[in-house]
Formats: C-alpha cells, structure tokens, sequence
C-alpha cells in the first residue's frame, strides 16, 4: 500500500515560481481530484508529485522515503504517470505500449520475465482492452488509446497513480467510463490516485476527495461538498459559474451573462 | 509468423547478395575459380578475390549494417523518423575526425578511433542544438545536422587543401570521402569488425529502454528511463557505429534512414527486433548498392555514396512530404 506525501513543496521553472508551500498527501484506495483555475500549478504538482521535477524547497515522502534520494526505476515502481500526450509516431501496437509499463522491472539484459507478462495481461483486462491488444496504437480510437495508456500505467503495478487530464480529449460517455473505471480500481485494488480534472462536476461525481489550487496554494482540501461551494468557486474561478445541489452532491453550470443580468434583476 | 518470413527473407537476400559481390566484378572471373580462390588458390584471380573483392563485400555488409543500427538508434530517441547518422551530421563529424587523424600522419588502426571522437562532438552537438527551446522538434535535429554536416565539411576540404601528406592523394581521399569502399585492407576491416560488433551489442542493449521513448522524454522517465545517462549512452553508441562506418567508406548517406524506416513497417516499431533487421537489411542495401557502383559505368568506378543518393535523396524528400504534420 502506498502513501505519496508533499509538504511546503515550492517549484518551478527557471524565473518563474508555481508551487509556494504546496502540502499534499495521498492514501490507498482513495480518488483525490486536483482542481483549479488554468495556470494554478495543478499540472507542476503532478509533476512534481511524480518525481519529474525537483521542488526547490519542501519534500515530496513515497512510502516515507524521500523521493529526491530514490533513483528513476525505484520511484517509477511506486508512482505510475498517465501521460497527457499519446500520441506515438511509431507503429506499436497496444500490447508493446502496455508493456512499456514494466519498463522499470526490465532485466540486466532488458528482457521482460513471465511476471510482466502476467502484469501486461492483466493491465489489458482490467482496462477492458485485451480484444485491442494486437491491434496498432496509431490506428484505433482516441478512446481507445486513451484505454492503452492507463492500461500502460496500470502494468507498473505502482501504488500511486497520477493522471493529467485523463478525460481531456474523450467525450462524456467515454469521460465517465474512464472516471468509474479508475474509481473503481483504486478502491478494489487500494491504490492512492491523484487526478488532475478541469470538468468540476466529474470531480464531484468520482472523487473521494477533492483539492483546489489556486495560484501555487492550496485554498481547500476536503469532502467535495466543503470545496466544490458557490462562495470558493466564484472566488477561485470568478463569476458565471452557479453552483447547484443534485443528488446530495454540488454541481457548477455554466451561464450566459444574459442569465447573470436577468438574476441581478430579480434578485 | 511474418517476423520469421521478414528475417528468412533477410537471411536469403544477405546470402545472396553477398554472393553476388564476390562473384561480379570488373574482372569475369567463373564461379568455380572464385570458390577456389577463396579456398586459397595463389593466382591472380586467388589476390583478386581475396585482397580485392571478399573484404570489399564484408566492408560494405558492416558499413551497411553499422549505419542502419544508428539510424534505428536515432529514429527512436528523437522520435523522429527523418532522422539518421547522415541528416543529423554525425557523419560529417567522424569524417572531418578521420581526415585530421590522416592529415597528421596517424596510423591507419587509428582512424576508425578519431572519427568516432568527430562523430560524438558532433552527435553531442546536435543534441544540444536541437533542445535549446526546451524540447526537441523534428525541424531543428534537421537544421543543426544542415549546419554540422556543412561546417564540417569546409573544414574536411580546408585540411585536404592544406595538407601535404594529402594533397598527393587528394583524389583518393575525395574518392574514400564519397563513399570508398574501394580501398580497404584486413587489418582496418577487423578494427571496425570489433567496434561495430561493440556497437551493436550496446544497441540491443538499450533498445528496450527506447521503446519507452514512445510518448517522449517525459514518460520515458516516468516509466523509469534514467534520461540522462540513457541519453548518453544512446548518443554514444551511435557515434561508435558511425565512427566505424566513416572511417571505411567515408560519407554513405540515408542508408540509416530508409532501412529503419522500411522494417518499421513489416515488422512493427519495437526497437530490438528492428535493430536485429536492419543490420541483415543494411548490409544487404551496401553491398548491392556497392555492386551497383561498380558495375554501372565499369570499368570505371563510383564511389558508393552516389548510389544512396541517388536512391535515398528521393525517398528522404517523400518522406519528409509525408510527415510535415509532424514538422510544424
């Protein structure tokens, strides 16, 4: 079972700071949903979160060892990234690109051994892409793909799983999919996921847990219901965003400025 | 089924072209005197085949395989299809490392040494060209090779005016330049044997951790690719292989290119498999294209690297059309 922690985490890129004092913890079984303004450090945290950026000041604890003591393959063992980009030029076909999963577990000759097999056939399964698996990457669906590239993850066997955006490109039966999909696999097989989501009300449908950053901070961490709040939603994201209960759960529509003038008017 | 039938198929066509060098030359020499004089008879046509024709064929087979091992290399590190030890200038840098190497009166043993130390400055070069934005794009591995492949090249001619030692051979030298495998003895040959074989068994060693390239650096590192040192490693790997293939048979050029670029098709796009193709397949183009070089405008030679121009430029530029998607 693993554990990813980051405390008072600070980073960035060359002149410009994006994370200041960023704390962050991720426990097994649970979905936790970063969301936020465009540009509020989400996908630097992931980053960071993943190993593939060094924070300037702060930690970031896998399992309670520091991850700027722990080599590439040690962290990728623990911690599997979800790409946002998949597109690949070259001709692989599904089955080779879930198989990239076990690249951290490769033999001193870079052989696979029959364990990656296993863990290869039951990434493919588990994402319901086993009738893809000898089919080209470049010549299925975006959906489809997108299925590959979380079955890649999944083959890592890591305790943590960090996605960015996975629902960016897929429409919203496909975006539902993935969520449930994802939801379920970290609470059947306790795994700590962290997933970057524009679409707010996906985080309040699939999350366990959701966390709002805006400018390189955390403003809350919580239940959806105590962060996802008519107040910290047009604090954060600003007007035309109306915040309505459903289900017991908070759901944010969109409005026109029409419907804005017609509520003042009312109101 | 199909990986068997593409490298049955690769197996045959080495067989047979390299047959087909030893037997064809400017000199008709029967079939069943070749076989004798490769079994060691000691006439004219025994020197012929031994001294002359066999280490021809063998230079090009490695030539060939050395630079399409490279190309396969390059291809997947930079996720770029247009890419290969001749387009990126890696080339242009082991021959000006060759040419100095001759110019100062180095031993001929050392020359496949001093173009593999020209093929990784330029090499390194390129690679930090290309990722100054930030990220490497197809475009820019193109220029930087575009501007290496002539700078070096001015200087490669600046030295041969320049020198004594090579003025009087200035022919040969142009000529070993242009692709020359013409003129190779058994003791540069077996130097460039053991660096290729080096090469290539550092190519199949790191063709796993390639693969994971797939979706670009940042992935390959979060699937646990050490970035810094895989990159090294890769860069250098493709300098001894090229380094090697300069030093025999001076400037080959797309051999990396098409060879790798082909096999991804009939075979898929896992590197080690398609590093174990192209070797068989670019030896199999060298040598006919070798053969082609001689035999065209017989009894007068070209020097090898005008047949893969000629072939390779064409395909380059279809090529290039095909993936402007790629490009902006």
């Amino acid at each position: 079972m693993s554990r990813v922690v980051a405390r008072q985490v600070r980073a960035g890129y060359r002149d410009r700071e994006v994370l200041r004092g960023v704390d962050l913890a991720a426990q097994a079984g649970e979905l936790v949903a970063l969301i936020g303004p465009n540009g509020a450090g989400k996908s630097t945290l992931l980053r960071v979160l993943g190993g593939l950026l060094r924070p300037t000041s702060g930690s970031v604890t896998i399992d309670g060892v520091d991850a700027a003591t722990l080599d590439r393959r040690v962290i990728a063992r623990h911690i599997a990234v979800v790409p946002q980009v998949f597109e690949t030029l070259f001709p692989f076909t599904v089955r080779e690109i879930v198989a990239l999963g076990r690249t951290s577990r490769l033999g001193p000759l870079g052989t696979l051994g029959s364990d990656d097999a296993r863990a290869v056939a039951r990434a493919l399964d588990d994402i319901g892409a086993t009738d893809l698996a000898d089919r080209r990457i470049d010549r299925v669906s975006g959906g489809e793909r997108q299925r590959a590239v979380l079955a890649m993850a999944l083959a890592q066997e890591a305790g943590v799983l960090l996605l960015d955006e996975p629902t960016a490109h897929l429409d919203p039966a496909h975006q539902r999919a993935t969520l449930e999909r994802v939801a379920t696999l970290a609470r059947v097989r306790g795994i700590a996921v962290i997933a970057v989501l524009h679409d707010l009300n996906l985080a309040a449908a699939f999350a366990s847990r959701v966390v709002l950053l805006a400018d390189g901070a955390v403003v809350r961490d919580g239940d959806v219901k105590a962060v996802i709040t008519a107040e910290l939603v047009a604090n954060v994201f600003g007007a035309g965003l109306r915040v309505v209960a459903h289900d017991g759960l908070p759901f944010v529509i969109p409005e026109p400025a029409t419907a804005l003038e017609r509520h003042a008017r009312a109101g | 089924m199909r990986t068997i039938t593409v490298f049955a198929l690769l197996v045959a066509a080495l067989a047979f072209s390299a047959a087909a060098g030893i037997l064809v030359g400017a000199v008709a020499i029967a079939p069943g005197d070749v076989l004798s004089a490769l079994l060691g008879a000691g006439d004219t046509n025994g020197t012929i085949i031994r001294e002359l024709r066999l280490p021809r064929v063998l230079g090009a087979a490695l030539v060939g395989g050395a630079l399409a091992a490279a190309g396969a290399l390059l291809q997947g590190m930079l996720r770029n299809p247009l890419a290969d030890p001749f387009v990126t200038g890696t080339s242009a840098g082991a021959s000006l490392g060759a040419v100095l190497a001759v110019a100062l009166g180095s031993e001929p043993v050392l020359v496949p040494l001093a173009a593999f130390v020209g093929a990784t400055a330029s090499i390194a070069l390129v690679w930090r060209l290309a990722r100054l934005g930030g990220r490497t794009t197809v475009l820019t591995v193109l220029l930087a090779g575009v501007v290496l492949t002539s700078f070096a090249g001015a200087l490669v001619t600046l030295v041969l005016v320049s020198s004594d030692r090579l003025a009087l051979r200035l022919r040969a030298v142009l000529g070993w330049l242009q692709g020359g495998i013409s003129v190779i003895s058994w003791s540069e040959l077996a130097v460039a044997a053991v660096v290729v074989a080096v090469g290539v068994v550092g190519a199949l060693l790191l063709a796993p951790r390639i693969d994971a390239y797939a979706f670009g650096e940042e992935t390959a590192a979060a699937l646990g690719v050490d970035l810094d040192r895989t990159t090294a490693a890769v860069l250098a790997t493709t300098a001894l292989l090229t380094g090697a293939a300069v030093a025999i048979a001076g400037l080959v050029g797309f051999v990396g290119l098409v060879i790798p670029h082909a096999l991804r098709f009939l075979l898929g796009a896992t590197h080690r498999r398609l590093i174990v193709a192209s070797i068989p397949a670019g030896a199999v183009a060298l040598v006919l294209a070798d053969l082609g070089a001689r035999t065209a405008l017989a009894p007068a030679e070209l020097p090898v690297g005008v047949i893969t121009g000629l072939v390779g430029a064409p395909f380059f530029l279809a090529l290039l059309v095909r993936s402007r998607r790629v490009i902006v």
